[in-house]
Formats: C-alpha cells, sequence, structure tokens
C-alpha cells in the first residue's frame, strides 16, 4: 500500500532514515520523543520534502527526489490527524467537518457524511464552536473532519497525547471502530506501548530516527 | 457659543470620502503585500519591507513630490493616462491617491502581524484536508487574519484623514474640490486672527473624527473573535 524509503536531515544534524513497506490496516509507530515518528508523518503528507527517497502509495510516487516528483500536499489524499485536534476556531463543528468535503468537491454520500456523525456521536455537537468543546470531543470532530474528506491513507500524530485515560479508551473505542467499518489504511505515531498494542496490527519500533524493532502482530490482535 | 456653529461641512466631508475611498482601495494590495512578507523566505524581503515603509518616515511632502512627477501630465503615468482621458492631480482623485500611498504601510504592518500569528498548523491541516493554497488562504489564513484587516482599516482611514503634505503637493488647496480638514485649518491659520476662530470648529472635528475612527478601530477588532 505505502513503500517509504527516506532520509531527512534536521539542521541540528539530526537526522531520520527510514524504510517502511505497510500493508493496509493500521500500524502503529512506537518510539520515544525524537525518535523520528513525526518526521515520518510530516515526509509522508508532504509537510517537509526529504533530502532523498521515495514515497509511493499504490504504486504512484508522492515524493521522489531522484524523479524531482513531490506532489503537494492537497493533492496526495492523506489526511492527517495531528497532535492537538487543530479544529477551525472560525467555523462551527459542521463547517468543520464539511470543509474536506467541499475542498475534494466531493457530495455527501461519497464520504458517508451521515454514518460518520453517527459513528461518532457527533449529531448533539454539529452546530457548536469547537471553542466550547471538551478535548474528547474535538478529538471525535478532528477524526470525523478527517475522515471526511475520504483520504487513501490516514495519519495520526499522537491524537490521544492530550486527553485523560478514561477518555483516551472512549477514543480509542472510537477509532478502532471508524477504522475497521471505512476500511482506512492508517499510521498511528504513539510513545505509549499500551495504545500502539490496542489499536494496530503492526507495530513498528523507532528509536534514534532507525527502526529497531518491526513485529507483525498475530492475527487475534487485528482489528475488525 | 457654539464652537461647531461656524464648521464648514464642505471639507470634513470631503475627508471622509477621500479617507474612506483610500482604505478601501489600498486593502486588497496591503492584504497581498502583508501575505507575502509574512510567510515568504525571500531574500528580498527585507528590501520590500524597507520600501513599503518608506513613506512611514520620508516627508509626506516628498511622496507627493514624486507622485507629481509620476502622475503630471506629462509625467511618466499621468502621460499615459491623460491619453485615456484620465487626470489624476489637482483633483480629489488625486487626494485619494496621496492618503493611500502614505497610510499603506500602516495597513500592511498591521495585516501582517495578524498573518504572523494565524497558526501554521490549521493551514497544514486544511491542506491535508483537500485544500490547495488559494482555498486554504481565502478559508483559514484570510478570516483568521480580520482583525488585523479591520485594524488596519481603521488605521490608514485616521492616517488618510490627516494627510496633507502629499497631498497638498499632487491634489493641490483648492476649496470645495481638493480641500480636506487639514489643508483648510492651514489655510484658515493663514488668514489673520480671524482665521483661527474659523479653523477651530475643524479642529474640534479632526480631533473628534481621528479619535472616533481609533475608537471605532479597537471596538470591531474586539468583537471579531
Amino acid at each position: 500500500m505505502l513503500q517509504f524509503n527516506c532520509r531527512y536531515r534536521y539542521a541540528d544534524g539530526f537526522s531520520v532514515e527510514i524504510g517502511l513497506n505497510l500493508e493496509n490496516g493500521c500500524t502503529a509507530l512506537f518510539g520515544p520523543s525524537g525518535s523520528g515518528k513525526t518526521t515520518v508523518l510530516s515526509l509522508i503528507a508532504g509537510l517537509i520534502i526529504p533530502d532523498r527517497g521515495s514515497i509511493i502509495i499504490d504504486g504512484t510516487a508522492i515524493t521522489d527526489t531522484e524523479l524531482r516528483i513531490q506532489i503537494p500536499v492537497h493533492q496526495r489524499g492523506v489526511g492527517m490527524i495531528a497532535q492537538t485536534p487543530q479544529l477551525f476556531p472560525h467555523m462551527t463543528v459542521r463547517k468543520n467537518l464539511e470543509f474536506g468535503r467541499r475542498a475534494r468537491k466531493l457530495g455527501f454520500r461519497e464520504v458517508d457524511h451521515d454514518q460518520l456523525i453517527d459513528a461518532l456521536a457527533l449529531g448533539p455537537l454539529l452546530d457548536r464552536s469547537p471553542a466550547t468543546l471538551s478535548g474528547g470531543e474535538k478529538s471525535r470532530v478532528a477524526l470525523g473532519r478527517a475522515l471526511a474528506s475520504r483520504p487513501r491513507l490516514l495519519l495520526m500524530d499522537e491524537p490521544l497525547a492530550s486527553l485523560d485515560e478514561v477518555i483516551k479508551h472512549q477514543i480509542l473505542d472510537y477509532l478502532a471502530e471508524v477504522i475497521s467499518r471505512w476500511q482506512v489504511p492508517t499510521v498511528f505515531v504513539t510513545h505509549n506501548q499500551a495504545e500502539a498494542v490496542r489499536i494496530a496490527d503492526r507495530v513498528v519500533h523507532l528509536a534514534a530516527g532507525e527502526i529497531v524493532n518491526d513485529n507483525p502482530h498475530d492475527s487475534e490482535r487485528r482489528i475488525g | 457659543m457654539n464652537p461647531l456653529g461656524k464648521l464648514d461641512w464642505t471639507p470634513v466631508l470631503l475627508s471622509c470620502q477621500v479617507a474612506t475611498l483610500a482604505a478601501t482601495l489600498l486593502l486588497p494590495a496591503a492584504i497581498a503585500v502583508a501575505w507575502w512578507l509574512a510567510r515568504s523566505k525571500s531574500p528580498m524581503r527585507w528590501l520590500v519591507e524597507t520600501v513599503v515603509n518608506l513613506p512611514l518616515v520620508l516627508p509626506p511632502v516628498v511622496t507627493g513630490f514624486l507622485l507629481l512627477i509620476l502622475f503630471a501630465p506629462r509625467g511618466w503615468l499621468g502621460s499615459r493616462l491623460g491619453a485615456m482621458g484620465i487626470v489624476l492631480v489637482a483633483n480629489w482623485y488625486a487626494a485619494v491617491i496621496a492618503a493611500a500611498i502614505v497610510s499603506f504601510p500602516l495597513a500592511v504592518q498591521a495585516v501582517k502581524l495578524a498573518f504572523r500569528q494565524t497558526d501554521r498548523e490549521l493551514e497544514n491541516a486544511a491542506q491535508t484536508l483537500g485544500a490547495g493554497p488559494w482555498t486554504t488562504f481565502a478559508r483559514i489564513s484570510l478570516p483568521l487574519a480580520r482583525r488585523g484587516v479591520i485594524a488596519g482599516w481603521f488605521l490608514a482611514f485616521a492616517r488618510s484623514l490627516g494627510e496633507f503634505g502629499a497631498t497638498i503637493m499632487i491634489a493641490g488647496n483648492i476649496a470645495g474640490q481638493t480641500q480636506t480638514i487639514p489643508l483648510a485649518i492651514y489655510s484658515h491659520a493663514n488668514s489673520g486672527l480671524s482665521g483661527y476662530q474659523n479653523a477651530w470648529p475643524l479642529v474640534i472635528v479632526a480631533i473628534l473624527l481621528s479619535f472616533a475612527a481609533l475608537l471605532a478601530g479597537h471596538w470591531l477588532e474586539r468583537r471579531a473573535v
């Protein structure tokens, strides 16, 4: 599904050099801060450009430094949920949810708009402003908003880091449900091993910009 | 005695008309330049910023002189505009141009600051949702910077109200046509003791208008949450 092979060096000398092949399903990138997890996501999303390497999704290169290919962020079809939900503060929840659908010129049916709202229990929140939502509600809206843009790959950068334990479990349940129901290939970054094991089919362990361990889980832990 | 009793409304209305038009016309250009200055990594940024800010520190008379050279009937731009029947000196359009050029840097600074303060992560989020650069600008960056845009408009309006030096150079001081409040006050003050008395109502109106413009700017800026 995704072939990733990139090298990226920061101005301070820290460099990330990783090769990964991802199948459909959910992959967790697990590792401590500074292990290069977020860098991998930013490279896939196109927010940063690798010094060299290539990223191929479903056989199409979205980044290739040798062939000088760098598809712009908005044309990659790669959704991303950042550490904080990044809801647009000047729009209602409804407008936030519809943003991706409108940007990609898709119909409500094409993005399963109503089903997503039901699955994430967003109905009562639709006319609220993001500022009035709790942390868990914001996370649900961010998840719904990302899925409603119909990404072919969903990236999540520690989306639960700012939530307390109870809410975290609740969101993990929602996450597991929508990922399996909509069959969106997902890369989930976390520094929490329990989270990684709970949600992912496969856990890739990163440290200091390299892969140190790559354990595909057995099928019993697979979601869905 | 009512100090505004002897007020001549002609320069007051002309000033409001010129300032409103100047602030409105310069705003799209100010937004574009502010956006580029806030986002560009070009080494030319500092040069452009300096040129944009020049009218802030140049004597307005110098700005007016340069505009006169440019727009005069035999000037580089004036001759071309003249061929199309457009005259931009010695009329109230010229006063609008003078006010717009002189207040341009104030609007750019206010909008630039707002763009610098907007969260780049929100722009990234919009792009990962499929929004191209223009949609991201129009639906995320600009609405989030709206306070700065409002502040920029009112600053430009207030500065335009006070414009004197560049205006007198390019528009002249023609009563009823290009004589804005500051020019009218200047004329009154130059015409002896009785003129001072005629100047007072305009001085009071100028203070009130400027005060009101800044206050309205602050109020709208705070309301635009």
